[in-house]
């Protein structure tokens, strides 16, 4: 095998493959939080996923929390789990799906026990499972068992010229090997939505994503919009950085799928891919946390995070690597640049260098090298919250 | 080849974009086009940060700004050749 069709990961229960090797210490809900942190600081080796949600939640937006905290606990980048909530019978919810991948999991209640004792019983499973944990090891796999995610961020219009285009690349090279791949941001495809659609492999899949599209427009932009989201679409980092419409983003956000390969099927937010391997489209938010939150829910194990102004974003599980085809900020913020390919501008760089280039920097990350969010330590994990709580 | 002050994507577009810091008023830009590789060189009348777009032609308000060789959105208010195109003078027409 060459260098660019094998990776060395850690092969799961189910197996799946993971690049990482995390104990997490899984919230079911906001006021979890703490005792999940004190566990963490507990054991060494654990990281503990904090976040804002899960009381009161119902509906479709109570099984998009579950499918995201059992996804992430379920991710191949995640060896084994602790749960913990404040009552039973949600945290069993969840423990019994994560369970599912045959991982190692372990699911505590507070309720009648207190943060303390909770925090002692959950420390010491967690003890056991670092310890079950650091002595596993990685095995060489082939390319296509890489499940590989994109969004962009802070885009500007040398996204469109460079680092999007780059990814896009990877992914014409990638796909056709047997790679997963996965690409969202329903609201940043609009002014493009005739090409995304498109690019769909098959006339229904193409109708599936434009009436993902069309039902984000009718249910969230139309009821709340001001005047426009000229506020927020673009923002002021796109603005600051020369992108000026929507559709101008939308052109460049869709340069990371590439010139051949097409969208195989429409995955609701979280959802995993059941149609085997290839590039899906999420619904998901374009707010770069949420949206990596939900992919990393879904399985995937590396993310490609193409930016033009610097946006610094990470994820807890899964490595996230930088690229950007902009000059400045590779002179002004290098240290959250993973792959430069500011070449492609200067035409010192063919696209197809760009994309290798990025194919090999994947292949270290998956291998282990740390990428320069994990390095600088971005965890961000954000829920997709799809309305009020009760 | 020398390394551009300006790209365009396709041959259609009627904007391109600084990707070099520094571009002020009055200077010859090189342009490259990334469709057929074919060159060009421009004026600017304004000083332009990197990453911002430049106008190839004349406009009148309610003309179609094309980029990627696609709509990217209307000309609010008139703009010649040369000039800064950014929200000022560019919305979209969604939304």
């Amino acid at each position: 095998m060459s260098n660019l069709d094998s990776f060395f990961g850690f092969r799961r229960e189910n197996n799946r493959v993971g690049v990482r090797n995390y104990v997490a210490i899984l919230p079911v809900d906001d006021i979890s939080n703490a005792a999940c942190e004190a566990v963490a600081n507990n054991i060494k080796g654990t990281i503990a996923l904090p976040h804002s949600y899960g009381r009161l939640q119902f509906g479709e937006d109570l099984d998009l929390h579950f499918r995201t905290i059992i996804g992430t606990g379920a991710n191949p980048n995640v060896a084994a789990c602790i749960v913990i909530g404040i009552e039973p019978d949600w945290t069993k919810k969840i423990v019994d799906g994560i369970a599912e991948t045959g991982k190692p999991v372990a699911g505590f209640s507070i309720e009648q026990h207190g943060d303390i004792a909770t925090i002692a019983a959950a420390s010491h499973k967690a003890k056991e499972f670092v310890h079950m944990k650091s002595g596993l090891l990685r095995e060489e796999c082939d390319i296509s068992e890489l499940w590989v995610a994109t969004k962009c961020g802070e885009s500007d219009t040398t996204s469109g010229l460079a680092a999007c285009p780059a990814v896009g690349n990877m992914y014409d090279k990638w796909i056709p090997k047997g790679i997963y791949g996965c690409f969202g941001e329903t609201t940043e495809i609009t002014g493009g939505e005739h090409l995304c659609k498109e690019r769909a492999i098959s006339p229904e899949i193409g109708e599936k994503f434009m009436a993902t599209w069309q039902a984000y427009q009718d249910e969230v932009v139309e009821p709340y919009k001001t005047s426009d989201l000229s506020d927020s679409q673009p923002t002021k980092g796109n603005i600051a950085g020369g992108l000026t419409t929507i559709e101008e983003k939308a052109l460049g956000n869709l340069q990371k799928i590439g010139k051949e390969v097409k969208y195989i099927d429409v995955l609701g937010p979280a959802e995993a891919p059941k149609s085997g391997p290839g590039l899906y489209f999420m619904d998901t938010s374009s707010a770069a946390a949420e949206c990596n939150t939900i992919q990393a829910a879904a399985g995937y194990v590396v993310h490609c995070f193409p930016t033009g102004q610097g946006n610094i974003i990470g994820n807890p599980i899964m490595p996230v690597i930088k690229i950007t085809g902009n000059p400045r900020t590779v002179r002004t913020m290098g240290e959250h640049i993973d792959v430069d390919v500011s070449g492609i501008v200067k035409r010192e760089m063919s696209m197809s260098e760009a994309g290798d280039k990025l194919m090999e920097c994947i292949i270290r990350t998956a291998n282990g090298t740390l990428t320069a969010a994990e390095a600088l330590g971005h965890v961000e994990f954000v829920m997709t919250k799809l309305y009020r709580s009760a | 080849m020398s390394v551009p002050h300006l790209i365009v994507h396709d041959k259609e577009d009627n904007v391109g974009v600084v990707v070099v810091e520094g571009v002020e008023a009055g200077n010859d830009l090189f342009c490259v086009v990334t469709e057929d590789n074919s060159d060009f060189t421009i004026k600017t009348n304004h000083d332009i940060p990197i990453g911002h777009k430049v106008a190839l032609q004349d406009f009148k308000e309610g003309d179609t700004v094309i980029k990627y060789g696609e709509d990217i959105g209307k000309i609010v208010q008139d703009v010649a050749k040369g000039d800064h195109i950014h929200t000022h003078n560019l919305k979209t027409k969604r939304w």
